[in-house]
């Protein structure tokens, strides 16, 4: 169906691409390996959030914790606050997104003409005064909603209902599944339904590994793992460093004409890895992968162009994925 | 040739603040009581009295996270490339932010967030 009631409406239904010449090479005789990418940048605001945006607000609104004319608070600077700021101006909410100063250009800009407020909390202190800001924005606005998409099951849900689905309708020979791991909510949704339709399926995770700084805690104790993370559901997880995410974010525009964000590519990295042990192995493999977003948004990072190295410093510091 | 151990900086204070020390083991366990005896005290901070892998510490061998390897029991070999990271998934600080804004610790069980408790 191409045609839709509104641009809500319009969410999911998202392509199922094979990758011909990024899949790898099996002998003759052997049986074939494939890659496939569902490209979840063709989402109305471009990216993957905007599924599991959709459900945690519809969901609030049918339990009755959000109405007309509430103000929704998030603490995201990400693809999830640009998705809910849509959500949010189609369906008559206030938005309000808590970030650090030293955001792109970009994120402000986009959130800011979806209608979006942006309170600013220092760079300077880290996430230790991000922290305080959103703690002192709550305490002054108790009536503000939060969605809270680290522990919200709408959000897992979301992908249950419709990402899962949409692969087997589209591939029913799948045999691996490989997304991000962020909040969890697309691996733990789409991992589930696959697991109940699909015998022996893999679930595989690409966690993106970041500089530095972004682990910037002051002890082991400040750590964090999302409330709707259940390990049971992933059989395989995979530390995607940023010199290889970026190495297969450039390949999947070069070789396949997909132009996607960063965390796409540590995504395509861990299932070419799958993919390559399917073919050591002799086994059969569609494995198919999440294009997360497109790469718009990163242009300004400059690490689309230059050598390996400039762009994993170009990206030093910074929540690529 | 000796197993690659990359050390997160809150952990540097074992290892005089280097980055990237030496181990040797057959398995993962082997590999931290190695590191123990010479980095004394950071084998605390990676498993917990009960035994266990701490809640927020993740091990990836060659990039892929030991818990679905065997956990401790997670095979090693000369070559191989261990890496330590704390816990904070996709990114530190919408996670913090987030949980304060919740009031909760991180160890609260999953469930939808009530908006009358703000």
């Amino acid at each position: 169906m191409a045609r839709y009631e509104s641009l809500l409406d319009a969410a999911g239904g998202t392509p199922l691409v094979g990758l011909p010449r990024l899949s790898p090479t099996v002998p003759d005789g052997a049986p074939p390996v494939r890659l496939w990418a569902k490209l979840e940048d063709r989402n109305p605001t471009g990216s993957i959030k905007d599924r599991a945006a959709l459900f945690m607000v519809r969901e609030a609104e049918e339990a009755g914790r959000l109405r007309p004319g509430d103000t929704i608070l998030e603490p995201t600077s990400g693809n999830t606050g640009i998705s809910l700021a849509m959500v949010a101006k189609l369906r008559g909410y206030r938005l309000v997104c808590v970030m650090p100063e030293n955001v792109s250009a970009e994120r402000v800009q986009i959130l800011r003409m979806y209608g979006a407020e942006i309170l600013f909390s220092p760079a300077a202190g880290g996430s230790n005064q991000a922290v305080a800001t959103a703690k002192q924005v709550a305490a002054e606005h108790p009536d503000w909603v939060m969605l809270f998409q680290y522990g919200n099951p709408a959000n897992a849900r979301a992908h249950y209902e419709t990402t899962g689905p949409e692969l087997l309708r589209d591939l029913p020979t799948i045999t691996h599944f490989v997304a991000g791991l962020g909040t969890t909510g697309t691996l733990m949704g789409t991992g589930r339904y696959l697991r109940e339709k699909v015998e022996g399926v893999e679930i595989i995770a690409a966690e993106p590994r970041y500089g530095e700084l972004v682990y910037g805690l002051r002890n082991i104790d400040e750590g964090y793992v999302p409330e709707l993370y259940d390990a049971t559901v992933l059989n395989r997880r995979f530390s995607v460093g940023t010199r290889d995410a970026v190495l297969r974010t450039r390949q999947l525009v070069e070789v396949e004409g997909i132009f996607a964000g960063f965390s796409s590519g540590a995504i395509l990295h861990a299932a070419l890895a799958v993919a390559h042990e399917a073919v050591k192995a002799g086994r059969r493999a569609d494995v198919a992968f999440v294009i997360a977003d497109g790469g718009w948004k990163y242009l300004s990072t400059g690490a689309y162009g230059g050598t390996l190295s400039e762009a994993e410093d170009a990206l030093e510091g910074q929540l690529w994925a | 040739m000796a197993i690659e151990v990359r050390v997160p900086t809150i952990l540097r204070s074992y290892t005089g603040g280097q980055k990237v020390v030496e181990g040797a083991g057959a398995t993962l366990s082997g590999l931290i009581d190695d590191l123990d005896a010479k980095h004394n005290g950071i084998k605390g901070r990676l498993i917990t009295p009960e035994g266990g892998l701490h809640r927020f510490v993740n091990i990836y061998v060659n990039d892929e996270d030991v818990r679905f390897l065997g956990a401790l029991d997670a095979k090693v070999a000369d070559g191989d490339s261990v890496t330590i990271l704390p816990a904070v998934a996709g990114g530190a600080l919408g996670f913090a932010a987030a949980a304060a804004l919740l009031g909760n610790s991180s160890n609260r069980p999953a469930a939808a967030p009530d908006p009358t408790e703000g």
